[in-house]
């Protein structure tokens, strides 16, 4: 019993959490939130599949989520017109199926090769879909998009998924379904045969598989999935348009990923998480919160390649060993001057958005952090080049304390045999 | 017809020398790197924006000088101080870091010059007809435009082929791990050609930028069309991008000009199509509608049937 927990123990706290959630935060906002969090979560695991497992880089992986949302909400459609018994917990299954049929079509042209090649047949396929998608109106609905009303449908057990709640309930079911989907084949031998075409191609080859199949499979796959949370967005927004299948869902998608850290089953996750809550509640903070997120993919890109799972998973060996304490305080007198110094480049980036974007009609005078400020005076420029000069310079001096700390963590991971 | 023909034929062939102004720069960076670099357009765009900002104060003619060189510096920095750093985590990383690049240029962009398109003028010298043909005006900026990237043409192909640096550019091309085994900096090499190609298509934007529109958009409406060029030409051949340069705006602007749909298509061999049901719009668009999809068909084709692109001989 105590076994089984220990090894369930993480899916049984996952569908805890997914079912207390809308307990604790109840209102409508949260709701919407969670909601879209949930199908995010299953579309950068989808991309993850690609990206993380077959290492696959690919820049349209919005196709089979878009796609398989157009034809879910068609579905919607088409069912509520011949009144046909199909309920709405259902309709995922449709996109599912949609996703598989675009990922096999597609994935046999697109993964016979690997590599840059993918990629750039990748953007190629997306570009086509997304230029077609302002073309042939009548299945993308031109500028308005197409629109269902999910409470029509065949009801069962009488919920009518016309409250936000109920419709989380069933993300939230096939959030968690798909997740552990997802997680259950990067267990079986094909999952391993992909981490192995990521790794080694050649030696793949040598084995006896195809490396071509791997990746065709691991694609139509990763389209499945990604064709999953496209039906739950059309359930959840009851509204499709071409934005859906573009290179900049695409793109999203891709950045959230990569954020989150390809190289762990739990980044997508985290990625997921972290930017739909970024994204929903920096909009209406700041202006600029597209500029944050961009910025933010650069210094993961450039400091952080695995990520913030990878960076995690970094100190599991080191709290493991019980050594947190030799790591903590270097951590904190670094995290400091650093938290200072992106305040300060916060601050500029709000300073010069305001002074740029609103000042026009607005005027200078604006709250910055909650403070009265006027941005068409010098002041408030000094003082945030200062801030983020200076906790730019404390940092970089304070630094070498970091590398020292982790040199006598390894040392002694490698004294106790651990390394 | 003839009229048609004449004015497609010239504005293909001035599309098209203006992709080569940025597909050079694109092949030399990605020959030489191995970088697929997705910021490309964006330098197209910051030169249009640099442009049009430097023409507001002191003119057109300082911002043709200026801008590409301001560009051609930014690039260069980007380079030294954040693709170096990237390099070492392998290509994907770097693909990765151009895409964010290109992502905070555009939000940049927008910031500083809004999302609407901005009034960025053809100069008054150049501001009239240049010639009147079946009763179509043609102005005399494109005419300009067109002997500009002729000339950067000529320029480039004779640094190419004719001085030491186009040497080892051009040895880096199809042996880059010789080169460095010869001694040379690879690193500043980088350095110069990733510059060299970032300030090309600064020009190629501070020239277009008035022809066209100057929008915050203009880097990811373009961007994707680079890379099907340099792709159908083939990864590191110059000669390659510029037939494929030549290919696809030709093929983009003589499609515009065509009012066929399939229905006629179909309607003159005698058979009529289902209309009315959901992809019923795929028999009545016109070849001009279908024009934005045309490069990716061919991009997606050549990758499966000739993955060395057109002149290519290196394998993608």
């Amino acid at each position: 019993m105590s076994d089984a927990l220990r090894r369930h123990g993480v899916w049984i706290g996952f569908a805890l959490l997914l079912a207390v959630l809308p307990r604790v935060f109840t209102s409508g906002t949260s709701l919407t939130m969670m909601s879209l969090m949930g199908i995010m979560m299953v579309f950068a695991l989808s991309y993850n599949m690609l990206l993380g497992q077959t290492g696959m880089l690919s820049f349209g992986h919005a196709v089979y989520y878009g796609l398989a949302g157009f034809i879910a909400i068609h579905a919607m459609r088409t069912f509520v017109a011949d009144k046909l018994p199909i309920p709405l917990p259902l309709v995922p299954i449709v996109g599912g199926l949609a996703g598989l049929a675009f990922g096999v079509v597609f994935g046999s042209v697109s993964t016979r090769r690997a590599g840059t090649a993918f990629a750039m047949i990748s953007l190629g396929l997306a570009e086509l879909v997304a230029a077609s998608s302002l073309v042939l109106r009548s299945f993308f609905g031109g500028e308005e998009g197409i629109t269902a009303d999910r409470s029509k449908l065949f009801r069962v057990f009488d919920l009518s998924f016309g409250p936000q709640v109920q419709v989380y309930y069933l993300i939230a079911v096939w959030t968690f379904v798909c997740v552990l989907a997802m997680y259950a084949i990067t267990r079986t031998p094909f999952g391993r045969m992909c981490n192995a075409v990521r790794e080694n191609p050649e030696r793949a080859e040598f084995v006896g598989y195809s490396t071509q199949t791997v990746r065709w499979i691991s694609f139509s796959l990763a389209g499945l999935f990604a064709g999953v949370a496209g039906a739950l967005a059309a359930i959840s927004f009851e509204i499709m348009n071409a934005l859906s299948v573009s290179a900049g869902q695409s793109g999203v998608v891709l950045l959230m990923t990569y954020i989150g850290g390809v190289g762990h089953f739990m980044g997508p996750i985290i990625g997921a998480v972290l930017i739909t809550a970024l994204q929903i509640s920096l909009s209406d903070i700041t202006g600029a919160w597209m500029l944050y997120f961009g910025l933010m993919f650069i210094l993961v890109v450039m400091f952080v390649p695995g990520g913030i799972a990878g960076w995690i998973m970094l100190h599991e060996p080191v709290v493991k060993a019980g050594l947190t304490g030799l790591l903590a305080v270097p951590y904190l007198t670094v995290a400091v001057p650093m938290a200072a110094s992106a305040l300060g480049l916060v601050g500029l980036v709000e300073l010069s958005h305001h002074m740029l974007v609103k000042a026009a009609t607005e005027g200078g005078k604006f709250r910055l952090f909650g403070v009265a400020v006027d941005g068409s005076s010098l002041v408030p420029w000094l003082v945030m080049v200062a801030i983020a000069a200076a906790g730019f310079l404390v940092a970089r001096a304070l630094w070498p304390r970091v590398t020292h700390a982790w040199g006598q963590v390894h040392d002694e991971l490698k004294r106790r045999g651990l390394r | 017809m003839t009229e048609l023909i004449l004015f497609s034929t010239l504005n293909g062939v001035l599309y098209g020398m203006l992709l080569f102004m940025m597909a050079s720069g694109l092949t030399l960076i990605f020959s030489m790197m191995g970088v697929l670099n997705f910021a490309h357009a964006s330098f197209y765009m910051l030169g249009a924006y640099f442009g049009f900002e430097i023409s507001r104060h002191i003119g057109f003619w300082p911002g043709l000088i200026v801008a590409p060189l301001l560009v051609g510096v930014v690039g260069a920095l980007v380079e030294r101080f954040a693709l170096r750093r990237v390099h070492v985590y392998g290509h994907v990383a770097e693909l990765l870091f151009t895409f964010g690049l290109a992502f905070v240029l555009e939000e940049l962009v927008q910031m500083f010059w809004g999302k609407l398109p901005v009034d960025y003028r053809v100069p008054q010298a150049l501001d009239f007809v240049a010639f009147t043909m079946f009763g179509t005006t043609y102005p005399a900026y494109k005419l300009f435009m067109l002997a500009i990237a002729i000339a950067m043409f000529v320029v480039l192909f004779a640094i190419l082929t004719r001085t030491r640096v186009g040497l080892i550019i051009q040895a880096s091309l199809t042996h880059p791990n010789m080169v460095a085994m010869l001694g040379h900096d690879v690193p500043k090499v980088f350095m110069l050609v990733f510059g060299a190609g970032s300030l090309l298509a600064g020009l190629a934007g501070v020239i277009a930028g008035p022809a066209l529109v100057t929008q915050p958009s203009m880097a990811a409406l373009l961007g994707p069309i680079l890379f099907v060029v340099v792709v159908v030409g083939g990864l590191g051949s110059l000669s390659g991008a510029f037939v494929a340069s030549l290919l696809i705006g030709l093929i983009q602007t003589f499609a515009v000009a065509m009012n066929v749909s399939l229905s006629e298509v179909f309607a003159f061999l005698g058979v009529s199509p289902a209309a009315g049901t959901l992809l019923g719009d795929l028999w009545r668009v016109t070849v001009a509608q279908v024009a934005p999809v045309i490069p990716y068909l061919l991009l997606v084709l050549i990758l499966i049937f000739r993955p060395t692109g057109l002149l290519g001989t290196r394998d993608t």
